[in-house]
């Protein structure tokens, strides 16, 4: 009945399976809804959707694929949005720009190209002088200083019945990768579970009990240590500098991994590893720690993370006497190298979006050291990163 | 089914959420509810119960629950014990089954509701091992060699703070159901619910500043209805003006008695920085 839109939703890579879809349609049979459009959108939602990351790709299929179709309070919906439109209009605008909208050919034909423009558009847009965002010179947009500017997604129309509910697309924020909030962070370290049995015995191991029980003729308790996560992590954060933009996020994995593992040391260092890190960043000049020390100090089977944008003078990374700061004896890229051969669960993460990484001549060199062994620092990015050190 | 939940009331149901109840109930699929935490996920199933007359089961999961232990647990070491002493109990071994949340449920002549709270605490595995129970609505005893079956199937909430993901084969058997945080004309509606003789200027204002806390950039917590709740609560104790509320051209933009908003002392830095900026603006 509805394999159009299975298929549209698989497309959209949202995890629907022929079970769901399925169950849709038992639904439907069961008669849990009446045949209005709206109760068939929760439903199918409901069904169809397990997770509030994909609700948002789930209202724009639903909306590309049962387009035209009518809502049943649709006569509002097609008046509402030009209508407050007009009334901001009749506010901000002096009689002469309205003129100038009529010299532009009026109203309608505004309005036919901002559904136009909203239709080609597909992420939020700053500056410029077409798309529609904030701070251009567009037409459409808030804070523009075009004189016909209209200013919109200021005004909250959305509690009227103007807008088709899946139009609203309120699970906008839901979706992947544009938050990474500590709790999303949690739930994709956790992939770094190491369970073993460690210190005091102190619960009861049932199977060894009976069996010595049996053996001995009277009751024998055993007790075992509890399961504990026991994987050891090493971070280094890369701090100052170009990393300022980022230290938010960098502040939110660093909260959640001290919640995360017992075993986790941390150390911080500028640009590219050299021969000092340090623990205090305002102590950093006089508290530093002999990397050696601290490559000796930590055996092999420690996980080490390293978290850092790489974008720095390629000279930092392949010659000595290449730091920004102080004179260095030897290359940052031998001291990368060394850690990489030392532990041999080692990564990068980069906070700077996959995109950019082609352009930075020194991050490509660092992720040829980690043997491509670099993820960007997102949900999925810290998925595959921490897939990786599990292994 | 006739019965359709409607909401009730003391709990202010949306459309989408009203739908997703009925069809889990007739389709007796489990129900899985998630959403920013104090946005009632709890509260729903026992109103659901309220509202169908139904008995409710509530299986609280902490980080420790195994889910053999819905199902039963067969004591051992009572029974080891007992061995040692002589007893006449150790004989059958009934005696030593200690009935789970879900069989209790299962066991019932009614129907009832049977909330799994807070699933994602447990162990990764958790979901998965009750994956059968819940399909099926049977499970087997190996002690006694006997099978328990639900006499009738329970309607099955299971709500989840999102901590751990669920796995795939778990989601694809229940129903999905994102309680999203509610626009200020819901909100209003939980209000007049909580506090009936509330007057509509206070709510009006205590929405506007709520909302506007909620909408700052860069909090570390946001507050919830539930916050809200205690904060109208306080305003009302303290008799506060609304006008005061309405304040924040001078300079005020933290609400009074802003420590049932706001819980964590940086969000509050952060109020107080905004206001010192707003303030200097001004002059």
């Amino acid at each position: 009945m509805f394999v159009n839109f299975f298929h549209e939703l698989k497309q959209a890579n949202i995890p629907v399976s022929l079970r769901e879809y399925l169950t849709l349609l038992e639904a439907l049979d069961s008669d849990v809804i009446d045949r209005q459009v709206e109760d068939f959108y929760y439903l199918s939602r409901i069904a169809l959707v397990k997770d509030e990351r994909n609700l948002d790709k789930f209202d724009q299929v639903f909306g590309h694929v049962f387009k035209g179709l009518e809502s049943s309070n649709d006569e509002t919906m097609a008046q509402i949005p030009d209508d407050w439109l007009r009334s901001l209009t009749e506010k901000y605008l002096t009689e002469e720009e309205k003129q100038q909208i009529e010299s532009l050919g009026g109203w309608e034909k505004i309005m036919e190209e901002l559904q136009k423009r909203l239709e080609e558009q597909k992420e939020r847009h700053e500056g410029g002088s077409k798309w529609i965002g904030t701070g251009g010179t567009s037409p459409f947009g808030a804070d523009g200083y075009n004189p016909e500017g209209i200013r919109i997604g200021q005004k909250k129309g959305r509690h009227g019945k103007a807008v088709k509910v899946w139009d609203k697309r309120e699970f906008k924020n839901l979706d992947d990768s544009v938050e990474l909030g500590t709790r999303n962070i949690k739930v994709a370290l956790r992939r770094l579970r190491k369970f073993a049995r460690e210190g005091n015995p102190e619960i009861l191991d049932l199977d060894d009990t009976i069996k010595s029980t049996a053996h001995a003729g009277y009751l024998d308790i055993k007790l075992i240590p509890e399961r504990r996560n026991k994987v050891k992590v090493l971070v280094f954060f890369d701090i100052g500098g170009s990393m300022d933009g980022h230290i938010r996020l960098c502040e939110e994995l660093f909260s959640a991994a001290r919640m995360e593992f017992k075993n986790l040391e941390y150390f911080y260092f500028h640009n590219c590893l050299y021969e000092g890190v340090w623990k205090d960043n305002n102590r950093r000049f006089n508290e530093k720690m002999n990397t050696w020390d601290v490559l000796h100090k930590y055996s092999a089977d420690y996980k080490v993370i390293f978290v850092g944008d790489a974008s720095m003078s390629p000279y930092e990374v392949s010659y000595a006497g290449g730091s920004v700061e102080h004179w260095n004896e030897e290359a940052g890229g031998l001291w990368l190298q060394r850690v990489t051969e030392i532990y041999e669960n080692a990564i990068w993460l980069n906070p700077t979006a996959e995109r950019y990484w082609e352009h930075t001549p020194s991050l490509q060199m660092i992720k040829q050291i980690f043997s491509d062994r670099m993820y960007p620092l997102t949900i999925d990015g810290l998925d595959r990163a921490m897939r990786e050190l599990s292994r | 089914m006739s019965e359709k939940f409607e909401g009730t009331e003391n709990y202010i149901a949306t459309e989408d959420l009203r739908i997703a109840v009925n069809a889990a109930m007739t389709l007796e699929r489990p129900l899985l509810i998630k959403g920013e935490p104090g946005t009632g996920k709890t509260v729903l199933a026992e109103e659901v119960a309220k509202a169908l007359n139904m008995r409710l089961i509530t299986w609280h999961v902490k980080s420790t629950t195994k889910a053999q232990q819905g199902l039963y647990e067969y004591d051992a070491i009572s029974r080891l014990r007992d061995s040692q002493l002589g007893d006449e109990r150790v004989k059958d071994v009934r005696n030593y089954i200690n009935r789970g949340k879900l069989w209790e449920a299962f066991d019932q002549e009614e129907r009832v509701v049977l909330l799994i709270d807070e699933i994602d605490k447990a162990d990764i595995e958790f979901p998965n091992d009750l994956l059968q129970e819940l399909d099926r609505m049977e499970f087997f005893v190996y002690e006694t060699g006997e099978t328990i079956k639900a006499a009738k199937r329970p309607l099955v909430i299971i709500t989840s703070n999102n901590e751990k993901e669920l796995p795939d084969a778990f989601l694809r058997r229940c129903f999905f159901h994102y309680i999203s945080f509610p626009d200020t004309e819901t909100m209003s509606e939980i209000v007049k619910v909580h506090f009936p003789d509330i007057k509509d200027r206070l709510v009006k204002q205590a929405l506007n500043s709520f909302y506007e806390v909620r909408d700052v950039p860069g909090l570390k917590k946001k507050p919830s209805t539930s916050e809200l709740l205690d904060w109208l609560k306080l305003l009302m104790n303290e008799d506060i003006d609304p006008e005061t509320l309405r304040e924040k051209d001078n300079g005020k933009l933290i609400p009074p008695l802003h420590g049932a908003l706001i819980k964590n002392e940086q969000d509050v830095h952060l109020f107080e920085r905004l206001a010192f900026l707003a303030r200097r603006e001004r002059n």
